[in-house]
């Protein structure tokens, strides 16, 4: 696997930026939670600190992108970016795995105990007599009241097909590179990152119509926890790769990427698949099955 | 110190201490299930005394005889298949002679269909609720006053002048000896845990969920636990105390506290 | 800032540090950021050690003596997440900073800002947890383990306590990938994988642990936070949850999580015992493949934990028998070091010693696991002292003790001079007659049926107690002692390249204390092959 030219492997050295998205952190951190406690002063803290971190994500980046430019990375530095991004990405995999497996747990252990089942008799007979475990369902104690559940087909179908199409559309944009066929990337870069924001727009509507004429809320027991946490998780991740995906459209503009070199648009479309193929586990488990 | 403390360690399981001063092992209990857990315990102790007189006997003797100050030349084997695959195969073996008879006591312990007696134990922020299903008794059991008040910091009271400080309650758990007790665990808060050792039980009570555990006492006489899941400050507060008496005493016990129940209902 | 373009085109110039605070706080320098990390835990261990000193403390003698039981719980709570998170971690990842590179011959990490980043937010992290316990309804006191719903009662530190996990979580995975990504790409050309030393081997895998397992826990606290600010029930019967499902998710974390902190101190033990019995490790493959296993095992036994919990029997049972035959790759382990001392030519240096305890000491622990394992025992040993000594004893005299082993063994390296080995040798026997005297005791208090997480208890356990409270103040003062050799290890007599006899291994090829460069270009093949014999 390790692949070595002559050259030397570029090492920066020094820079502010780490220090400042700690920084963007703490305030971040703090002012969420002083705004979870009620503090007002708690959001402005916040604020701040989502500034400070857009503020060095932006200009870490642009040191990044400089020096890309400046033909400072030899191969072996684009190994370690990708490396970096496939195993970012795997962790954030298992995050999604974390909540699937809530989901997965609700549904094949905690709803059924509650309903009596396995060593659980008891449990139904003397304290939730009467429930009967279904899926969906808002638990026996009926938090949040009655609501409908999200049907599989309508909306969220529609957003499959976006969302499949523009995994498709990005590809065609990485063979565009390619093959240097510019404007062709061009166009169905721009193709995939509107897609994406198709989708968040839609997934908008969505929660609006769950909110307003479903009665169904991120309170709505354990079938409405696990729907708006998976999706909401889903839909920031899909903004931020729409964002990405924008980026890189205008990196391409500028004529940033070669046919050898061009990690940072790998590594986004990387992102994008893995959104998709996140969506997929999603319209599967939480709105079809 | 640790050879020491293994020695005594040794020393005692042949004595089979109880709940003393410097007690050592752990209690033999008074069920059928508390032996075999404790024989089971002892089994596997057993197992890693014998596992660890070979390792650590090959190891001491080689930290004394391969010295470079005894002026030995070291040697330049640096695997052999053959050692490792045995030192992977008796482990296995080890483990699964300890794991069978393991099994068959969960399986026992699993088991609490038929009980004579169900008991719903409902654990509060710090104390517990005992609801006999049949008999139509109920009521909270919670830290004995003289015990209540010498924990307070600073209250000037020693401990030690407390009889079975922090383990004596106001309301003990009664049962009748050699019936199947079962007991039904759920909390009314947080995740608590109902731990008596010499029943050899400790269950978690957990909100929303209702547990099973059961037992059968062999021998009349007081037992003491403890909630031994951290449930806030008061925690280290809620103690169970079990009383297995003879049937006779339990019918009367039964009675009495109807009565009492009455009374008060009467009197209201 | 030097990451304008303009002036890059000498960076290739051989340069030293930069002058001033901005040498740490910009650092790119993987050694920096060892330092930093090592300097950090260092400074963690005694916070943590502090509150350990309350407990102990508290524990001394029956009733109530110094603090309150909220405040008990606090510690408890905070001395666990402090040692585990702020003080073990991150001195295996200042280690991994230190030595891999030297080890396989890299220029540095292979992200370097990153790396400083990942350090960086650990100060931020534990600003965060501490400053929890100044805020009202004070530190959280649920247990490092956090189980709902009792958690949820936490006063105004609840979010600052979850926000601090989130950072501690983003920290672990940002290092972790650069392990990872250093190991995999950044090696010199004649290394392939199966001549790693041990220390990088074990180090890539507890790497792949952390990132599969620390957004698992971010993912469980997420859970918390929503459960208590959002109106979820993820972890509420009523909703159709679970409270126990918290603890199954915190579990396939906290499993894993162990072994992210034995994993590197196998490594640790596996270079250091092979230099002082000058003989090669015993076995070198095999203790790749036992590594291997025991992390491909943590994955499916996290549920002993829960043998209380009322788990179905098939499920107990299936975790039962997966957690016991962890025991069988840690054996060969076992077995490996004693057969890599057989015959040899051993000398006892204080990282001798050291690992040596950790042999003894690791496996006394290990042996209390298997019982721990054996499902029907551990219904009587759960939540009392016998699991606190089983876990200190594989994490004190385990994870720690390879620590102080490693900073011995490498301090030379580091500084250049040889650290006092008297001094080095009285800490290591004052360490070792405590930490037994502190934590072997606790195995007695839990078989008598001494609950853990308890401020005050009833009279019989008062003996054993005492015992480990003297324990525990001796251990914690020997320490001092380690303060002390560190601080005056600037001192000593000059460290030749090598420094030990016996050492083998690329980062005994560079020169003592190790340039601020090293390995600009990848080191000969000449060098590397001999340094791989
Ligand atoms: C470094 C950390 C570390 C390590 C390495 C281990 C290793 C092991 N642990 Fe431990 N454990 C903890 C840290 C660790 N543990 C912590 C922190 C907790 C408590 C958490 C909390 O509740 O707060 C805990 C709790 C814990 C429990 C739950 C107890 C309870 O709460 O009821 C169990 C139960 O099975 C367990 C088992 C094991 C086993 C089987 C091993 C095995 O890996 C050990 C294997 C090693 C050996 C067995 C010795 C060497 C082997 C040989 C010489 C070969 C031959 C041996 C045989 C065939 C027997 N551990
Ligand atoms: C790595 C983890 C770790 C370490 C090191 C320790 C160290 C110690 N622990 Fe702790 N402990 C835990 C992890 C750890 N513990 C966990 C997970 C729990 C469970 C919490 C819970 O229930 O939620 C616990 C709980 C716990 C309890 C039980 C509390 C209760 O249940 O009520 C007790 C009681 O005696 C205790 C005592 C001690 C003592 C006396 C030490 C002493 O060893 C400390 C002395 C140390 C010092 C004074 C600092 C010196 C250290 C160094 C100098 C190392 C230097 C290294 C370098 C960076 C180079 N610990
Ligand atoms: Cu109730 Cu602990
Ligand atoms: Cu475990």
């Amino acid at each position: 696997m390790t692949t070595h030219t002559e050259e030397r492997y570029y090492v920066p050295h020094g820079s502010h930026w780490p220090i400042v998205g700690s920084a963007g952190l703490l305030l971040l951190m703090v002012g969420v939670s002083s705004w979870l406690n009620g503090s007002d002063a708690g959001f402005y803290i916040m604020m701040a600190g989502v500034a400070v971190i857009i503020f060095m994500i932006t200009g870490w980046f642009a040191a990044v992108i400089g020096e890309s430019q400046a033909g400072l990375y030899n191969l072996q530095v684009d190994h370690s970016f990708r490396q970096g991004m496939f195993w970012f990405i795997f962790s954030e995999v298992m995050f999604f795995a974390a909540f699937f497996g809530a989901l997965f747990y609700a549904r094949n252990m905690s709803v059924p105990w509650l309903g009596g089942s396995s060593n659980n008799f008891f449990t139904n007979l003397l304290l939730w007599q009467g429930y009967e475990s279904t899926w969906p369902t808002n638990g026996p104690g009926d938090i949040g009241g009655e609501y409908t559940a999200m049907p599989p087909f309508g909306l969220p179908l529609i957003n499959t097909v976006l969302l499949l199409t523009s995994s498709i559309t990005v590809t065609i944009a990485h063979h565009s590179l390619l093959a240097g066929k510019r404007a062709q990337l061009a166009i169905f870069l721009a193709a995939t990152f509107l897609l994406g924001f198709t989708f968040v727009y839609m997934q908008g509507v969505e929660y609006v119509e769950a909110y307003e004429h479903m009665n169904l809320k991120l309170t709505s027991g354990i079938y409405g926890s696990t729907f708006f946490m998976l999706t909401g998780f889903h839909g920031m991740h899909v903004t931020i790769g729409a964002i990405m995906l924008t980026i890189i459209f205008f990196r391409v503009l500028k004529g940033h990427f070669t046919r050898e070199k061009h990690f940072a648009f790998e590594a986004v479309a990387w992102y994008w698949h893995f959104v998709d193929v996140v969506w997929i586990g999603l319209y599967v488990f939480v709105y079809w099955m | 110190m640790i050879r020491k403390s293994f020695l005594s360690l040794l020393a005692c399981c042949f004595a089979g201490t109880a709940n003393a001063d410097w007690a050592l092992n752990m209690p033999r209990g008074i069920t059928d299930l508390s032996v075999e857990t404790y024989n089971i315990h002892m089994m596997v102790f057993w197992w890693c005394v014998a596992i660890g007189i070979v390792v650590f006997g090959v190891m001491i003797v080689s930290l004394f005889r391969h010295r470079k100050s005894q002026g030995v030349k070291p040697a330049t084997f640096s695997h052999s298949t053959t050692a490792e695959v045995i030192w992977t195969i008796i482990p296995v073996v080890i483990l699964m002679l300890i794991a069978i008879p393991v099994a068959e006591t969960m399986i026992k312990l699993e088991d609490s269909r038929d009980p004579d007696l169900s008991i719903v134990v409902t654990a509060y922020q710090w104390k517990w609720h005992y609801k006999y299903q049949d008999e139509g008794i109920d009521f909270y059991s919670s830290l004995a006053r003289p015990s209540l008040e010498a924990r307070r910091k600073e209250s000037g009271i020693d401990p030690n002048a407390v009889d079975n400080y922090l383990r004596e309650v106001d309301r003990p758990v009664v049962v009748p000896r050699d019936a199947k007790v079962r007991l039904l665990l759920t909390s009314n808060d947080v995740v608590h845990s109902w731990y008596v050792p010499e029943l050899a039980i400790k269950k978690d009570t957990i909100p929303g969920i209702v547990n099973e555990a059961w037992f059968k006492a062999k021998e009349v006489g007081t037992y003491r636990g403890q909630c031994a899941e951290l449930c806030g400050k008061d925690h280290g507060y809620m103690p169970i105390v079990v009383e297995v008496v003879e049937p006779d005493a339990f019918r009367a016990w039964v009675d009495a506290r109807k009565e009492g129940a009455a009374r008060v209902a009467r009197n209201q | 800032m030097s990451t304008t373009v303009a002036d890059l085109h000498d960076h290739h110039d051989d340069h030293g540090p930069a002058k001033g605070i901005g040498r740490w706080l910009f650092s790119t320098n993987h050694k920096d950021i060892g330092t930093m990390y090592l300097v950090f835990s260092l400074v963690m261990f005694f916070v943590g050690g502090a509150m350990a000193m309350v407990i102990r403390s508290e524990l001394a003698i029956p009733g109530l003596q110094f603090v309150h039981p909220e405040f008990y719980n606090s510690m408890t709570t905070m001395h666990a997440l402090i040692m585990i998170f702020g003080g073990v971690m991150p001195a295996f990842v200042g280690l991994a900073n230190w030595m891999i590179p030297l080890m396989v011959g890299a220029p540095d990490m292979a992200l370097p800002r990153m790396n400083n980043w990942s350090f960086w937010i650990l100060p931020v992290a534990f600003s965060i947890l501490l400053s929890t316990l100044f805020m009202p309804g004070g530190a959280p006191a649920g247990g490092w383990t956090m189980y709902p719903p009792l958690v949820l009662q936490t006063g105004d530190a609840f979010p600052y306590l979850i926000f601090a996990i989130h950072l501690m979580g983003i920290s672990s995975i940002m290092g972790a990938i650069n392990v990872i990504v250093t190991i995999i790409n950044m090696r010199a050309p004649e290394m392939t994988l199966l001549k790693m030393p041990m220390f990088v081997w074990t180090w890539l895998i507890t790497a792949y642990l952390l990132i599969a397992v620390m957004p698992v826990l971010a993912g469980a606290v997420t859970m918390l936070l929503t459960d208590q600010f959002f109106g979820t029930s993820f972890f509420l019967a009523a909703g159709g949850g679970d409270p126990v499902m918290f603890q199954h998710i915190f579990w396939f974390f906290g499993h894993p999580e162990v072994y992210i902190m034995i994993l590197p101190a196998f490594g640790v033990v596996s270079e250091i015992i092979p230099t002082f019995s000058r003989k090669k490790l015993f076995g070198h493959d095999s203790m790749v493949y036992a590594a291997a296993s025991i992390a491909f095992l943590s994955f499916i036994v996290w549920a002993h934990h829960m043998f209380t919990v009322g788990m179905p029997l098939s499920g107990q049972l299936f975790f039962m028998f997966a957690t016991m035959l962890i025991a069988v790759p840690t054996g060969v382990k076992v077995f490996n070091w004693v057969a890599t001392m057989w015959r040899g030519a051993m000398t006892f240096e204080t990282p001798m010693l050291f690992s040596l305890a950790f042999v003894f000491l690791f496996t006394i622990g290990g042996f209390s696991g298997l019982m721990l394992a054996a499902a029907p025992a551990d219904i009587q040993y759960h939540d009392t002292y016998f699991v606190v000594a089983h876990f200190h004893y594989v994490l004190v005299p385990g994870s720690i003790f390879a620590i102080m082993a490693a900073v011995y063994y490498w301090l030379p390296k580091w500084t250049g001079h040889m650290y006092n080995e008297t001094l080095g040798k009285a800490h290591f026997w004052a360490s070792t007659i405590f930490v037994n005297l502190t934590f072997f005791p606790m195995h007695f208090l839990g078989l008598a049926g001494m609950p853990r997480r308890i401020p005050d208890y009833s009279t019989q356990f008062t003996d054993f107690n005492t015992v480990a409270s003297i324990g525990a103040l001796g251990f914690g003062l020997s320490q001092l002692i380690f303060v002390w050799v560190i601080v005056t290890a600037w001192k000593g007599s000059k460290a030749t390249d090598r420094v030990w006899e016996g050492a083998h291994g690329l980062e005994w090829t560079v020169p003592s204390p190790a340039p601020y460069h090293t390995f600009e270009t990848p080191p000969k093949a000449r060098i590397a092959g001999e340094a791989f014999e």
